[in-house]
């Protein structure tokens, strides 16, 4: 059930924040509202009269819009073709590009939405390419607009512009439904906010009349520290140094262009940056899987460049990969299986060439125990836990090994507030302990918070590395837009 | 879509053995009930057409000897196909495989000159390294130059044909044969003992389960195993977790082929004693074992149950040919179903599916 009974209303011409964690129904919600899903019970009003939305066309017919977290666009058509994808316009068989162009221009003007309509999607930035998402509704004639999420892959600059056009939206007349699990964003644009829990509404608040620590307890159902409790740890010895490092992406573009840095025992060393800026390469050139063109990289004195994945965890890295269903796990294998992935070939786990059940379920006990992993048994499938347990299966079998270097890609990225601290606090133990930490993360309050240094990539390359400790946003933010440290 | 109101679908992430169970069971049944329109379009009475395949491949000696007889090579190759299928390598070239078993096995019987003893389990050794280095070109082609292995596995079967023909005809043609395309009947030493006066030549049968409980625990107890099934289950994290695809596609196809070469020994040496045309030695149990192992859900141990079904469908087109006067490809129109109603029901086994109740 993931919608349960939610009464929510929205004034015409108010932004209206839906703040909840992960998993307490908001995108439900406005799934039903854009007719993909359809309500067991309940009723819609617009308008004053109830209407039903069996579809997305039927919503567009009401006006509602949505722009969805992962974009819906075809990437090798232009923007405009984008945009008109699925109406019925033009003479015949034929669109007419030109009239299109200019309604889209036109728009584009009123609302600081800039965009070349011939460009093909694929050239776009992210930020671009919400703009799309944002004037195909408006295309639509959308009165309505369902934004869900619409932050999450953009810098704080685009952030700004976003929220700008927001606000030009709502004065000339729309109403405006904004995702979020973020409190800051809450405060910054809406007029009014619902906060869901577990697919309840619980609460629906002025936001003027309301501060952060009362909706993140509405939101939890109990109070949140907000500041983690860090300790002081003594920096070690130097770890890790990246030394010039260059890689090519999966298109066979360079991702990574002479990137260099060092990275200490005990210490957090985070890596910000917008979205696809050599992040993810980084990551998988650290842990071998994939090769390095260029530059060195050097484990405790010892080449480690282009090892191959054993090698490298052998050697003491471990890796949380962002992809924690498709890469950092077997979804079909049990809990059991998944904590022995990559020690399965070391005894106590294998003997000869036979594995030895017992020590695997010795193993599974002590780690669910350890890392409170919630689960019917250790021979249940990992693909039937929530995002929080699997995070928590992949943690303790990374960490098992006691390793000296952890690459950790995303790790709280989807979890829910708890799981989210737990991650936090089981990293800031290992940190603790004198293990270097590589975070990579787009979420900038876990960079700023986690970190005692923050590394800014920007297309593949270092932009610097600052210490955390009075870093300021704007300053990162310029960085992540590509402005290098010095000059900013 | 949305489902009628009176109906409750329900997704279900892991689908229990029972469950599985009842959706193939129904499966089949769902076949049959189909090729019954066959039957009746023929003029027969689908029942009257059942009754007599399960006689007739049941009902006496003789026909459960040839039931016996089609399920040994479905049951060697449908056990190797689960090891391939459980590293998602989709080898559609069990049937040649089976072919270049059977022309090792030939090579040793007709031409190596071992004495008596030595000469079957010679036979067996080259026949599976035959069928092995057969399956092994595929699974070189698709780790190291990323070629799809459907098509490769599938035109080796062709490939494997012809070098058959080549050799009955040709170089390997038999001296006593005149006109014939036979390679000389195998020395009695190299010909397989039988059960009494049945064509059931049990050391490969017995090859057959010790295959069925070896893959099995291979599969389910041993570090290879539990390689196999995280290449299957998941690339990227085999990738991860740095094993090797290479490594492991290449044992899979190893295995695979190296049974299905097993299978082409026991037909030669079993039942015809010598090389012939390719469509008599294997008679699409290549193309069976497919469903056979699929039917299985891939697991070893489950391919005695379903190669022993299909060994009682293929003896009963024996029925139908002759009984029935009715074309034996009848057979292959179940074969087909079944797969069909199979494929069809992987949906069904991850929703729970019923009916409402208000």
């Amino acid at each position: 059930m993931a919608s349960n009974g939610v009464n929510l209303t929205v004034r015409k011409g108010e932004i209206h924040c839906l703040l909840g964690e992960n998993g307490a129904g908001k995108t439900t919600l406005m799934r039903i509202l854009y007719g993909l899903y359809q309500p067991d019970e309940g009723e819609i009003i617009l308008n004053g009269s109830p209407i039903r939305i069996p579809s997305p066309r039927a919503a567009l017919s009401h006006h509602i819009g949505m722009v969805h977290q992962h974009f819906r666009l075809v990437p090798t058509l232009s923007v405009a073709e984008n945009i008109v994808l699925g109406l019925d316009e033009g003479t015949g068989p034929f669109l007419n590009y030109r009239q299109t162009r200019k309604k889209i221009s036109k728009i584009a003007d009123e609302y600081g939405l800039e965009v070349d309509p011939q460009a093909k999607v694929w050239q776009l930035t992210v930020g671009q390419q919400q703009r799309v998402e944002i004037l195909k509704a408006l295309y639509r004639e959308a009165d309505i607009l369902i934004m869900d999420e619409p932050t999450s892959v953009l810098t704080p600059q685009e952030v700004d512009q976003l929220f700008s056009t927001l606000r030009t939206l709502v004065d000339d007349g729309l109403t405006i439904i904004f995702i979020t699990h973020k409190l800051d964003e809450v405060m910054e644009i809406s007029d009014r906010v619902t906060v869901l829990r577990k697919g309840k509404a619980i609460a629906t608040v002025v936001t003027a009349e309301t501060n952060k620590a009362q909706l993140a307890e509405l939101m939890v159902g109990r109070e949140v520290v907000f500041r983690l409790e860090k300790n002081e740890v003594k920096r070690g010895e130097k770890i890790l140094v990246v030394d010039d490092l260059h890689a090519l992406n999966d298109r066979g573009l360079p991702a990574l262009r002479g990137a260099s840095f060092d990275l200490y025992g005990g210490e957090i060393l985070g890596v910000a940056g917008v979205s696809g800026n050599g992040q993810r390469e980084l990551a998988e050139v650290l842990t071998g899987l994939r090769h390095a063109t260029q530059g060195r990289v050097t484990l405790e004195g010892k080449d480690m460049r282009n090892r191959s994945a054993r090698e490298i965890a052998d050697a003491g890295v471990a890796h949380v990969p962002t992809e924690r269903k498709t890469m950092g796990t077997v979804p079909n294998m049990t809990i059991r299986e998944n904590l022995i992935l990559k020690s399965y070939r070391q005894r106590p786990f294998s003997r000869g060439m036979f594995l030895d059940n017992k020590a695997s379920e010795e193993n599974a006990r002590r780690s669910m125990s350890e890392y409170e992993i919630m689960a019917p048994s250790i021979d249940t499938a990992v693909k039937v836990l929530s995002g929080g347990n699997i995070q928590r299966v992949v943690l303790a079998r990374e960490l098992s090994g006691n390793p000296r270097l952890i690459i950790a890609a995303h790790p709280t990225y989807g979890l829910d507030v708890g799981a989210t601290e737990q991650v936090r606090q089981i990293l800031l133990r290992q940190r603790g302990r004198g293990a270097g930490i590589l975070l990579i993360s787009e979420d900038l309050e876990e960079i700023m918070t986690m970190s005692d240094r923050i590394l800014v990539l920007f297309q593949g390359q270092v932009m610097g590395v600052i210490d955390a400790e009075g870093a300021q946003i704007e300053k990162i933010g310029l960085m992540m837009a590509g402005t290098k440290e010095e000059e900013t | 879509m949305r489902a009628p109101k009176w109906l409750e679908i329900e997704r279900r992430p892991v689908a229990s053995g029972r469950t599985v169970f009842i959706v193939s069971v129904s499966a089949i049944l769902a076949a049959l009930l189909v090729a019954a329109i066959f039957f009746a379009a023929y003029g027969v009475s689908p029942i009257y057409a059942y009754h007599l395949i399960l006689r007739g491949a049941l009902g006496n000696m003789h026909g459960f000897s040839e039931t016996i007889r089609r399920m040994i090579p479905l049951l060697l190759c449908g056990v190797g196909l689960t090891i391939a299928f459980r590293a998602l390598f989709w080898n559609i070239g069990a049937e040649g495989q089976i072919l270049m078993g059977a022309i090792g096995a030939s090579g040793v019987a007709l031409f190596s000159g071992l004495p008596g003893p030595l000469l079957l389990p010679a036979m067996f050794i080259a026949g599976f390294l035959a069928g092995a280095a057969w399956g092994l070109i595929p699974a070189a082609l698709k780790a190291k130059l990323g070629l799809n292995d459907v098509i490769t596995t599938l035109m080796l079967n062709y490939v494997a044909m012809y070098i058959v023909l080549w050799l009955v005809h040709g170089p390997w043609k038999g001296a006593s044969m005149r006109g014939y395309a036979y390679t000389d009947i195998f020395p009695s030493a190299a010909q397989l003992p039988l059960i009494g006066s049945t064509s059931i030549h049990w050391p490969t049968l017995l090859l057959g389960f010790i295959a069925a409980v070896v893959m099995y625990i291979l599969v389910n107890r041993t570090r290879s195993g539990f390689e196999i099934r995280v290449v299957g289950e998941n690339p990227e994290a085999s990738r991860f977790a740095g094993i090797s695809q290479l490594k492991t596609t290449l044992l899979v196809m190893f295995l695979s082929g190296g049974l299905a070469g097993f299978a082409g020994v026991g037909e030669v040496a079993g039942i015809y004693h010598r090389l012939l045309d390719p469509g008599q030695i294997s008679m699409g149990y290549g193309y069976t074992a497919i469903i056979v192992a699929w039917l299985a859900r891939r697991n070893p141990l489950a391919v005695i149950v379903t190669s022993f079904f299909f060994g009682i469908l293929m003896a009963g087109g024996d029925v139908i040919k002759i009984q029935l006067r009715l074309p034996f490809q009848l057979i292959n129109v179940f074969n087909g179903l079944i797969m069909f109603f199979l494929i069809g029901s992987e949906l069904l086994m991850h929703y729970k599916i019923s009916v409402r109740r208000r």
